[in-house]
């Protein structure tokens, strides 16, 4: 699942930084008929976890109100330099991840 | 007035260049122009990302990618996708970003050609177009293209469907007016292949011109025909000035 993070790659420690995570997905709902009148399965990411060094900082569980292509955005305090960890996995099973470094100063 | 168009029509296909394009996205609303400026937000930039994948990957028998011979995107691309749709000289035919992607893979790669509107072709035209952003549209017009580009003027001017409606009825007789809650734009290809929010996708903008074909009650011409490409012609032809706006952003 082709996907596309934002992560400062330099902070300072204590600083509040903005992370973004945008995502190539059709997000059906499950509502909508192919052209046959047959439902389409109801597939979205239901689960997206980061984690900072191995620390949840962010979880969304999502349903099919949301928008294909989901963007989401959260803020994380900058404690100490390492990882943030995207995974996520959607009704049908596929799983997606993502990660970035940061350098976090004093 | 009259006389005007009569006497354009020496030069048919030039008379009508509008003095002042103004791209789509000036007359969509603050929210979508947001999206739009912001490449991360941008959710078109998901298909020019693949496009990038796509670009370095070997395909077909030849097993060579497109970064085999044309390098760097960013410096052998820049400026391509302004001077689109043009004459293939090897066959002939006129082709957009899409045809010559695929001209490309069978000629050199000995690749099966993509299908249109596929994600991978529109993926890699994304990426293609999206190397020309900030560049003004610059087709030339010469004797090659003309039939083309005189095709593309009648189909733009012809009244047609159910509606019986032309394009310039809509396109520049009522732009910046309303049609139910959307605003009529100028009808300009410029910012495709874009990502429409009533798609949820990003489409090519036969897909776009098929959506107004639909929206008359004519008949669609099929992607990549003969008629949609010498209409695109005539619609990049007219935008002159305008510049690449891909992935543009649009309800």
């Amino acid at each position: 699942m082709l996907a596309r993070i934002e992560v400062p790659r330099q902070a300072r420690r204590g600083e509040i930084i903005l992370l973004r995570i945008a995502i190539q997905h059709p997000m059906e709902t499950g509502y909508r008929p192919d052209n046959f009148g047959r439902r389409i399965a109801k597939n979205v990411i239901n689960n997206l976890v980061c984690r900072y060094n191995g620390v949840e900082v962010f979880r969304a569980e999502m349903g099919s109100g949301m928008s294909a292509n989901p963007l989401l955005q959260f803020h994380a305090l900058a404690e100490a330099s390492g990882e943030f960890v995207f995974e996520w996995v959607d009704d049908s099973g596929e799983r997606g991840s993502e990660r970035a470094a940061i350098t976090v100063s004093a | 007035m009259f006389a005007a168009t009569l006497g354009g029509g020496v030069f048919a296909a030039e008379a009508q260049r509008l003095p002042a394009p103004k791209s789509g996205i000036a007359y969509a609303g603050a929210d979508i122009r947001a999206m739009q400026a912001d490449d991360f937000a941008n959710p078109g930039m998901l298909w020019v990302a693949r496009g990038e994948k796509l670009w370095n990957t070997a395909a077909g028998r030849s097993n060579k990618s497109c970064a085999a011979c044309h390098r760097d995107a960013a410096s052998s691309m820049k400026g391509i996708a302004a001077g689109y749709p043009r004459i293939d000289v090897a066959s002939g035919k006129l082709v957009n970003i899409e045809g010559r992607i695929n001209r490309c893979r069978e000629r050199n790669q000995s690749a099966d050609p993509l299908q249109y509107e596929s994600e991978e072709l529109l993926a890699l035209t994304a990426y293609v177009a999206h190397q020309s952003r900030g560049m003004p549209l610059a087709v030339t017009a010469d004797a090659a293209n003309r039939p083309h580009l005189e095709r593309g003027r009648e189909i733009y001017y012809r009244r047609q469907g159910q509606m019986n409606l032309a394009c310039v009825n809509c396109h520049e007789q009522n732009a910046g007016r309303k049609l139910l809650a959307e605003t009529i734009s100028e009808g300009h290809g410029n910012a495709y292949p874009a990502y429409r929010l009533e798609w949820q996708a990003t489409g090519s903008l036969h897909r776009r011109l098929r959506a107004c074909y639909y929206g008359v009650r004519a008949v669609m011409p099929a992607y990549g025909s003969d008629e949609l490409l010498d209409l695109e012609l005539y619609l990049a032809r007219r935008a002159a000035g305008l510049t690449v706006e891909t992935p543009g952003v649009r309800r």
